[in-house]
């Protein structure tokens, strides 16, 4: 299972620019999302008038269902600078690659708790690390789109394209710089030195 | 002695790169870096080069500084966590070694121990960062280090024929941010795309040593080609190979190809850095031909 922990508001406010559509996924909702707190931060988000629409809905890694709904908010979205998704990891991967022009924050950090795994395509792993860095990396996560998990960007060992580790895996982080020229946010690359923490577990509690 | 005061002098800086062997006697390390580098200014020492378990650096780096010559301690990610490799860099310092090279490291799974475990706790950008922190006095935890913090020349690599060169100048500018006080590349076949490299690489203000490999033969090319990130062999350097193999295997063929490319390149950088894998002997020939 996992749960998912909103990120800080100083965090949150410093990604939103411009117009900002919103979705929810409550998919997995038994497990433990940080719903009043994000609905909260949403409507001070509504209050300064920067939201264009929020969508709730569930399993936003299923891309049909996804496909469909957001079918429906087409203009809302299109009305918007970026998307703010308070979803697992997974979600956010997914919907990055599906709209592949946009801009798309991950709003939470998502922890690993035992258990079942909810409708998880295994080409957008989430490792449930606890501290998401699918902000800076456009979406695409380095941990598990990368042989080495490295999160300050490629290593020398990619040939053609491909990693070292497995001729038939495309490089994470050539994925990662590609989004992010898409994009427009090349300057993420230039953010502070990235180090782990392995004690996010201490922070479930909290 | 740390090269970056060398760079600043403006001196062209000649490294060299030696490999520990899977055994403890150094001997024929020694007495191949006193026969043939005594004239460059720094030999780099591997770290468990390609995954492949070998006597250590820092070691060895000891063993060629009691024997005169200024060693270049090469770290990796892959085998030491954080604790570990701050640690070794407080322990190269005790020795006196304050010239280093960061680099994350090729993945357990290309060497001879496949089945263990990738470390990567950090990578070369954020063990550049901890480098400058403990030069700082602190720790990567924020710790205060005990009397004078050490001071290091601190190195890093950047592939500038890499397929993805711009990926490579993001990641090279990460690493200056970070701390890096020099460059070394990887082998270079191709003076222009090196030239054309160095044209954005010269806006971080940093010295970049031209990297070199003596091609052995068109084999070694062609594998190389086939097999090593970032280094590419045009098909003309392969056919002057494979047009007389015993002038090849000689070596003279290698050494004229590769005096050429730093005859070409050195008006663009601050130094060359040859890796010369096994043919140590070369080196005075080349610096020659090569006019340095």
């Amino acid at each position: 299972m996992l749960m998912t922990q909103m990120k800080s508001k100083e965090t949150l406010e410093s990604l939103i620019g411009g117009k900002v559509f919103i979705i929810n996924c409550h998919g997995c909702k038994e497990v433990g999302f940080p719903e009043e707190e994000a609905a909260a931060f949403q409507k001070e988000l509504q209050d300064k008038g920067v939201v264009t629409g929020i969508l709730t809905t569930d399993y936003v890694c299923n891309p049909e269902n996804l496909e469909l709904r957001l079918s429906y908010q087409k203009d809302k979205i299109d009305a918007a600078d970026m998307i703010l998704l308070f979803s697992c990891g997974v979600g956010v991967q997914t919907l990055s690659a599906f709209l592949p022009n946009k801009k798309v924050y991950a709003a939470c950090d998502t922890y690993a708790l035992p258990g079942f795994q909810g409708v998880t395509p295994l080409e957008h792993d989430c490792k449930q690390c606890g501290e998401c860095f699918l902000n800076i990396t456009g979406g695409i996560c380095p941990l598990t789109a990368c042989s080495k998990s490295l999160v300050n960007g490629q290593c020398g060992g990619a040939k053609a394209g491909k990693c070292e580790v497995d001729p038939d895996m495309e490089c994470g982080w050539e994925r990662i710089y590609r989004r992010l020229a898409q994009v427009g946010r090349l300057d993420m690359l230039k953010c502070p030195v990235q180090v782990r923490n392995y004690a996010t577990d201490d922070e479930v509690n909290k | 002695m740390r090269i970056s005061e060398l760079f600043a002098d403006g001196k062209f800086v000649v490294t060299a790169e030696v490999g520990p062997a899977k055994g403890f006697h150094t001997e024929h390390i020694v007495e191949e870096a006193q026969t043939y580098l005594k004239g460059i200014t720094a030999v780099n020492v591997t770290d468990n080069q390609s995954s492949v378990m070998r006597l250590g650096s820092l070691a060895t780096c000891k063993i060629l500084k009691d024997n005169g010559l200024l060693p270049i301690f090469q770290m990796t990610c892959r085998d030491r966590n954080r604790l570990a490799l701050q640690s070794d860099l407080l322990s190269a310092a005790a020795f006196g070694i304050d010239n280093i090279l960061c680099l994350t490291g090729d993945h357990t799974k290309m060497g001879d121990h496949p089945g263990a475990k990738p470390v990567f706790d950090l990578d070369s950008v954020s063990l550049l960062y901890t480098a400058s922190q403990l030069e700082n006095g602190k720790d990567l935890a924020g710790n205060d280090l005990v009397g004078e913090p050490p001071k290091f020349a601190k190195g890093a690599v950047v592939s500038p024929a890499s397929d993805s060169v711009d990926a490579q100048l993001a990641k090279m500018e990460r690493k200056v941010m970070a701390g890096a006080d020099y460059f070394q590349t990887q082998a270079i076949f191709e003076p222009e795309k090196f030239i054309k490299f160095m044209e954005k690489a010269k806006q971080f203000g940093k010295p970049v040593q031209l990297g070199v490999i003596i091609p052995k033969g068109a084999g070694m090319c062609k594998f190389m080609n086939k097999n090593v990130a970032g280094v590419h062999v045009p098909d003309e350097m392969i056919a002057q190979l494979s047009a007389d193999p015993e002038k090849a295997k000689a070596g003279i063929t290698g050494v004229e190809i590769v005096a050429k490319i730093i005859k070409e390149c050195k008006p663009y950088c601050q130094g060359v850095h040859i890796m010369a894998l096994g043919w140590e002997k070369h080196i005075p020939t080349l610096l020659e031909q090569a006019g340095i």
